[in-house]
């Protein structure tokens, strides 16, 4: 990585609902055009800290800076100004049911850009084609596969060509093929067009086929364990935790 | 198929063996763990306890919640447990139940809530449900001001329909309501105005009545069912599928873009709906009156036209807008605040209706009064 400063810094994150604390004192940072993995147990907060990430939930304490700017502590403005590089993938794809998706593609096209109405139908056919949904302009999200609808969030999440991706549980009630499909897809879109990309996951499967860096998030300290590339983690880190989590609950208890 | 038995047998050194006989399958008469549980709870506490289970038959979950039971007390009362003597299968399905220890705090205790406790919550949620319609409210003006000098992001194909769905497609039920309901005003003026002599009379009450009240309410009531119902399922279902946080994330204001529209949408054809529930009843008026009245037609529509001033249809039309503003409140609030789950779409969508309709009725009275009270 060339570039000295990192894209993306979380620095003493604390988030809690209410009275009842989720994760405290986060703290990662995250290169330009790194696959970045919020890696954890169940009900650890994993999806949480995304919503942190994209403006959904304020955090209690700590902050999220992008590019050394701060994004909790700025104003509205900035803050919009900010989320118009994200492009997000829900887990459950969250189309809007309302359109078709070339309208879904074209809705952020058609708000924020001045292409016209034929320019934006062919930047979403583009994407869809990039998706492997080439001629599904004029479907509905009801009319189509749950492995489709991913595929197609995550075309709508790469209208704009944003400079960070996020995804939430990308492979969750996709089968392994498909799963490994869209781990590629993630993989080719992030050499390509050099985008980071930030994936709440805990198929181990796609942690290290493609995680460069991640965080460990952990249920019972509520906080994080580790942090840095999931494929030392799982052969060297000191913390059984998150060795035994990386290989399956088998790994040996060597109490360094 | 044998009964399922159940003995427990003292050996010597305060050991403890417990002996499963018959079949034991869920439906069957089967033995409680009472027995082995009360002696593990005696005194002198037994030091070990063992199976035997060669007289077992068949054998499903009946059995291994029994034997799940049986750990319990014995873990609870510090007695070892030898389970070599159970089935290879019931022995695993006994260790899986345990594989994962119970989380600290997971489990729920419910408890007896004390009156004045609930009657504080209540308070509490009240309090906060008010604050957070304030709140709405608030964001709703700030958004219908950038909506009319057009900042708002919005579809104006979506603003079209709903244009659409709250208005040409909800004249046929609201012909239906106007129309019997200046019927039934007019049985209502026919029975007791001819006791006077006054019958042709009919025609004032229910022109008068159409235009300035009737009309706007059941209008009023009849969207609030309809589509105040509807923008509250909507908006809940896009929020139950994450479609409002991607729009949130796509940096738009989803009450610029869902909300506002929908309110604009009823603002405008609320007045418009009204206007024709009130022909509609004037007309249903006329047919009563037609037809159990000596009058004609012409005499009819004259007395009519006489009655009515402009100040009722004015006064009419400007209730039928706050009613519209309301409707389109109560839907859109409740959708925005809806939960997470199908069960929650459906109880936004009953708020909906019924703070609709309250609503609509404190503000018709509220209205009627201050209309009283500058002579309008």
């Amino acid at each position: 990585m060339e570039t000295a400063q990192p894209h993306i810094t979380a620095q003493n994150l604390t988030m809690a609902y209410g009275d009842f604390l989720i994760q405290k004192d986060l703290n990662f940072s995250i290169n330009r055009g790194d696959i970045f993995i919020i890696m954890g147990g169940s009900g650890c907060g994993k999806s949480t800290l995304l919503k942190i990430m994209i403006g959904l939930k304020t955090p209690t304490t700590g902050d999220v800076f992008y590019d050394g700017e701060p994004f909790w502590a700025s104003s509205d403005a900035g803050r919009e100004a900010v989320k118009r590089k994200f492009g997000t993938l829900f887990q459950s794809g969250a189309l809007w049911s309302s359109m078709t998706l070339a309208e879904n593609i074209g809705l952020a096209l058609q708000q924020f850009t001045d292409l016209g109405a034929a320019e934006i139908r062919e930047v979403a056919a583009y994407k869809l084609m990039l998706v492997g949904l080439a001629g599904f302009e004029d479907y509905y999200p009801n009319e189509i596969s749950g492995g489709m609808k991913k595929r197609a969030g995550l075309a709508r999440a790469m209208a704009l060509d944003p400079e960070i991706l996020f995804f939430d549980e990308p492979s969750a009630g996709l089968d392994p093929i498909s799963a490994k499909l869209l781990d590629d897809l993630i993989l080719e879109l992030c050499e390509s067009l050099g985008t980071t990309i930030v994936i709440v996951t805990h198929e181990l499967a796609s942690i290290f086929a493609i995680g460069v860096n991640s965080v460990f998030l952990d249920p019972v300290t509520k906080t994080q364990l580790a942090t840095g590339n999931p494929n030392d983690l799982r052969d060297h880190h000191s913390n059984f935790e998150v060795r035994n989590f990386l290989q399956r609950g088998e790994a040996e208890d060597k109490a360094a | 198929m044998s009964k399922a038995a159940l003995s427990v047998v003292e050996g010597d050194q305060e050991s403890l063996a417990v002996t499963l006989s018959g079949d034991w399958l869920l439906g069957g008469q089967l033995p409680g763990p009472d027995p082995v549980l009360d002696r593990l709870r005696a005194s002198p506490k037994p030091t070990s306890l063992a199976f035997d289970s060669q007289l077992l038959g068949k054998w499903d979950t009946g059995l291994v919640k029994t034997l799940v039971a049986i750990n319990q007390s014995a873990g609870a009362n510090g007695v070892q447990v030898d389970d070599t003597g159970l089935p290879a299968g019931a022995r695993q399905l006994v260790t899986l139940a345990f594989a994962v220890e119970e989380r600290e705090g997971a489990r729920r205790v419910f408890r007896q809530k004390k009156f004045l406790e609930r009657v504080g919550e209540s308070v509490m949620a009240g309090l906060e449900s008010a604050k957070e319609l304030l709140t709405f409210t608030g964001e709703l003006a700030l958004s219908c001001r950038r909506f009319l000098s057009g900042k708002a992001t919005y579809q104006r194909s979506d603003f079209w329909q709903y244009i659409q769905e709250a208005g040409a497609e909800a004249l046929p039920i609201v012909s239906l309501i106007c129309f019997l309901i200046g019927m039934i005003f007019a049985f209502v003026g026919v029975m007791q105005l001819t006791l006077f002599g006054a019958g042709i009379y009919t025609a004032d009450l229910v022109a008068v009545a159409m235009v300035r009240e009737m009309s706007a309410i059941m209008t009023g009531i009849i969207m609030a069912g309809r589509t105040g119902a509807a923008y509250a399922a909507q908006i809940g279902t896009m929020k139950v599928n994450e479609e409002i946080d991607a729009l949130t994330t796509l940096g738009m204001n989803p009450i610029d873009y869902l909300v506002t529209p929908r309110v604009f949408a009823l603002i405008v054809m609320m007045p418009l709906l009204t206007v024709y529930g009130s022909l509609m009843g004037i007309l249903g008026g006329t047919v009563v009156g037609l037809a159990m009245l000596d009058v004609t037609l012409l005499q009819y529509v004259t007395q009519t036209i006489q009655s009515l001033h402009l100040n009722s249809l004015f006064g009419g039309l400007f209730k039928a807008i706050v009613y519209g503003i309301l409707i389109a409140l109560a839907g859109c609030q409740q959708g925005m605040a809806c939960g997470n789950s199908a069960l929650a779409v459906g109880q936004s969508t009953t708020k909906a209706v019924v703070m609709g309709i309250v609503y609509i009725v404190i503000s018709a009275s509220v209205l009627t009064i201050i209309y009283i009270n500058l002579g309008i």
